[in-house]
């Protein structure tokens, strides 16, 4: 059992990362911490082990595991309580494991060092035995690969082996499936049940994935700004959330099952320093009174779980009915694909036999695992891939075109991080594709009315990108494309590396978008997304359309097994109260 | 990002044998254009070698002869056939000024300058990697700052000013502690004289340790902010361990590489050193010999530096190419 008390985490000047977190794991059981980026459940994670990052110290608290309080040990045996007492999963096991060293060293190392080591021979037969358990091969060949050999999926078993070998008593697993496709996560998390079972171990999943946590965790807390805003049973929570925030993201994650209004959390995250002062959830909370802001509520026991809110809710959460297809408007086809292919036809083709219509208003998703083709599509669309058959171009184009075309499709890539020159004002960004468009025209009208066009004030111009939250950064990316008065937009996953309540309003952005008459071909893995904005589904596999259809129609009847592989693999909220 | 295709451990070293040999092919070639290049360069020296050699004095028959005895009438292909066909049967000729065979001239300062090269990494890549790990362990700290801005300061200083500076040091008035000269007595083993080799090895010692240990600490410092570092720590690893075995292994490469590089260049880039403690190797024998015309000489000299600079850039290759891990620009 797990038992952590008044953990606080502060900078080096004594501002809080996290305050007071209280959590307890029984054997056996799963807890889910969710909370959305810079909440601190990452720092939690690491700090029940005793560690942190550079600047950053464990101010108060104490864990506990079977009584055993392990940060007021001495370094050498709080080194020996990790991995053998409460092991840690890592979130990408492609990089937290060694290039260098062979998956058995990294597997097997743990057990040969400490007061409790094993001999070799037994060591061997420990490591043998996890991997039989976790599917994987366990020959001498197997063990001397490094991790460059493996593939994502195997490589997050051997996260999850290292993690378990030891026996530990508590399990750590930080965000373990989120590097990987629906089909691998869907085995991974089985087995961390399985595993989490048979060794009777406590353990603490932390993610930002709500459907993720609604179908592994008993018990669920709630983070925001550093602190615990909830705690319930699963069952509890997510049918009837009782703190606002709770409430909101819940009703911020799209779903598969049926296609919803997108209602987004306004506002964003307080700074570190802007925390202290009443309750950090007051400014973006729907139902905010003047006392939230006077002082901070506690996290008060309910009947049903903890929440530190004034005016907790009671009631369960509404959803309103499916809003169905929407067939107003003008919705000719505005670009077309014919039968392209790319790569060698000798060998297995990258792309063959892609034929698709973009239309007017209308948005168009892309969906498939990785090494499905969807990047590769989307890359032969700009030019950045060469075809080796087939036709594409605008449906009113004269023919070769070409690139002459480029201005009116343009491209939005998943990491706005990494596409805006992070030495560049995001004015300066902006202005140059107007620039570049438009020569010898004065770029600012067109810059503003673009910023405009996805609610960014013209304030934000003078700043670099690095002072941006990631939600503004992707509409600046929206904006630099939009400055081109494009007809289509190219999405690349451009809501995946966003937390949910962000992902909420840049789809409402992109929905506004397509009011105004602009095509979208939206490339995602993420079902719900594409069932909150698409209305033409294309499914690919191996380079292939599988299905293709209308949204509604692909969602309720899929016919490919390959689609249908895909939509039972989605991890769903549970649903609410139709409204 | 899921891998692609898992290798096996056959195919990889199916692809190491072919890069090896892909390597030494391109390796060959180069050599046989240096060859031409050398042989090009000394053609085109300005001025009569002939009469560089004998003097204003020579006669018009003295000059004649000396000319037909080097063969400087014959066809400019001709004498490159003739001086290949030489360097290939081991025979680099004769040095025109002191009338011995360039082998015997040579090989003396080739070692002297292979053993003060080999003798100086063998003291400062060990210093450079406790070096490199302490102060990455340490970044930012005062020690740290003070290594860091001392290794820059002597890296700044060009090698004739760091030379001076330990002689006035180290063999003057202040301490005299080791030869100011450091000319070798001829006839004995190099390893004999230990004593003459101290101070231009400690001038390379400086000059070598202060750019290793900053790649080494950059490395270490880069491998210690990566995911897999963190992860050995909550794996509950002893500091050591993790250093030793997941530290080292990564950031050792750009080392390795640069002690290649240093070696190759330190063979016949060593001029000044040289010069400057009168340490007879082959890069003041080069110097020599393109001062007084001495041809054969210059040829095989460079010709041994290249070939030096060629199996030494292979080898570090080699080296880097199986201590790099697979996925991570390993096998090409």
């Amino acid at each position: 059992m797990l038992k952590v008390e008044n953990l606080s985490v502060v900078l080096a000047d004594g501002t809080p990362i996290v305050r007071d977190i209280e959590i307890t794991i029984a054997a056996g059981q799963t807890i889910g911490l969710v909370g959305e980026s810079g909440s601190g459940k990452s720092t939690i994670a690491r700090a029940l082990l005793g560690q942190t990052g550079a600047g950053v110290r464990i101010a108060s608290g104490r864990v506990s595991v079977d009584g055993r309080e392990l940060l007021s040990l001495s370094p050498a045996d709080l080194r020996n309580a990790c991995g053998r007492i409460i092991a840690y999963v890592p979130q990408d096991s492609g990089a937290a494991l060694n290039p260098a060293l062979t998956v058995g060293r990294q597997i097997i190392e743990r057990l040969l060092i400490g007061p409790d080591r094993l001999d070799r021979a037994e060591a061997f037969r420990r490591v043998a035995e996890v991997l039989t358990t976790l599917g994987l091969p366990s020959d001498k060949q197997f063990l001397a690969r490094r991790p460059g050999e493996l593939s994502g999926g195997q490589l997050q078993r051997i996260g999850l082996a290292i993690a378990v070998v030891a026996r530990p008593k508590v399990l750590i697993l930080d965000e373990p499936t989120t590097a990987l496709d629906t089909s691998t996560r869907g085995e991974v998390i089985t087995m961390v049940r399985q595993l989490t079972q048979s060794m009777g171990a406590a353990s603490l999943y932390v993610s930002h994935d709500l459907g993720l946590i609604s179908a592994v965790a008993d018990a669920v807390t709630v983070l925001y700004a550093g602190e615990i805003v909830e705690t319930a049973s699963a069952q509890r929570l997510f049918a009837q959330p009782a703190h606002p925030y709770t409430r909101a993201l819940l009703e911020a994650v799209p779903q598969v099952r049926q296609k919803l209004p997108i209602k987004g959390i306004p506002g964003q995250v307080p700074d570190l320093d802007a925390r202290l002062q009443g309750c950090s959830f007051a400014d973006r909370c729907s139902a905010v009174q003047p006392k939230c802001r006077e002082s901070k509520p506690a996290l008060a026991q309910q009947a049903t779980g903890r929440v530190r809110c004034f005016f907790p809710s009671a009631a369960p959460i509404r959803r309103p009915g499916d809003l169905g297809p929407e067939t107003v408007g003008d919705h000719g086809i505005v670009y077309r694909v014919d039968d392209l292919a790319a790569g060698y036809p000798t060998a297995p083709r990258l792309l063959d036999g892609i034929s698709l219509a973009l239309r007017r208003g209308k948005c168009t998703a892309l969906v498939g695992e990785s090494g499905s083709g969807k990047s590769t599509l989307s890359r032969c669309l700009i030019g950045l891939q060469p075809i080796t058959e087939g036709r594409m171009g605008f449906a009113d184009a004269a023919q070769g075109a070409g690139l002459r075309d480029s201005r009116r499709m343009q491209y939005i890539f998943q990491d706005p991080s990494g596409s805006l020159n992070p030495r560049r004002k995001v004015g300066d960004s902006i202005s140059l594709a107007a620039r570049h468009f438009f020569p010898g025209e004065d770029p600012r009208p067109r810059v503003e009315a673009a910023l405009a066009r996805v609610d960014l004030s013209p304030a934000i111009l003078g700043r670099f990108p690095s002072q941006l939250s990631g939600g503004q950064k992707q509409r600046v990316a929206i904006a630099r494309a939009l400055v081109a008065k494009p007809e289509v937009l190219l999405c690349d996953e451009i809501t995946s590396a966003l937390d949910v309540s962000v992902q909420a309003s840049v789809l409402q952005t992109l929905k506004r978008l397509m009011d105004d008459g602009l095509s979208l071909l939206f490339v995602t893995h993420d079902l719900g997304v594409v069932r909150t904005i698409a209305d033409e589904i294309i499914v690919l596999k191996q380079g292939r359309i599988v299905e293709q259809g209308p949204a509604d129609q692909v969602f309720a009847t899929p016919e490919h097994p390959y689609t249908r592989m895909l939509l039972d693999n989605v991890l769903e909220l549970p649903a609410g109260v139709p409204a | 990002m899921t891998s692609a295709a898992p290798q096996t451990g056959l195919a990889v070293r199916g692809k190491s044998v072919s890069w090896l040999g892909k390597r030494l092919a391109a390796s060959l070639l180069t050599l046989v254009l240096i060859t031409m290049l050398v042989f090009a360069a000394t053609r085109l020296l300005p001025g009569d070698m002939a009469l560089m050699i004998l003097g204003k004095d020579a006669t018009a028959e003295s000059l004649a002869a000396l000319r037909a005895q080097l063969h400087l009438e014959d066809p400019l292909w001709r004498q490159y056939t003739a001086w290949i066909a030489g360097v290939a049967t081991g025979d680099l000729g004769y040095s025109v000024i002191s009338r011995v065979e360039v082998a015997a001239l040579l090989t003396p300062r080739l070692q002297a300058t292979l053993s003060l090269i080999v003798l100086s990494l063998a003291v400062s890549v060990p210093l450079a990697l406790v070096l490199g790990f302490a102060t990455a362990r340490r970044e930012g700290s005062v020690g740290d700052k003070l290594v860091l801005f001392g290794s820059v300061a002597i890296n700044a200083l060009p090698e004739f000013v760091l030379g001076m500076l330990l002689v006035i040091l180290l063999s003057t008035n202040i301490w005299h502690l080791f030869p100011a000269v450091s000319s070798l007595s001829p006839g004995q083993p190099v390893l004999h004289q230990l004593d003459k080799l101290v101070l231009p090895g400690l001038c390379l010692v400086l000059l070598q340790v202060t750019y290793l240990y900053r790649l080494v600490r950059a490395a270490v410092i880069d491998v210690m902010t990566s995911e897999y570092f963190h992860f050995a720590r909550l794996k509950g690893l002893p500091e050591g361990l993790i250093l030793r075995r997941h530290v080292l292994p990564n950031a050792i490469v750009p080392a390795v590489i640069a002690i290649g590089t240093i070696f190759a260049y330190s063979v016949g880039g060593m001029v000044v050193v040289e010069t400057v403690f009168s340490y007879p190797g082959i890069g003041s024998a080069l110097t020599q010999a393109v001062g007084t015309r001495d041809l054969p000489v210059v040829q095989a000299a460079v010709l041994i530096i290249a070939v030096i600079f060629l199996i030494s850039n292979l080898v570090t290759d080699a080296l880097a190419h199986s201590i790099t891990p697979p996925g991570k620009g390993g096998q090409k």
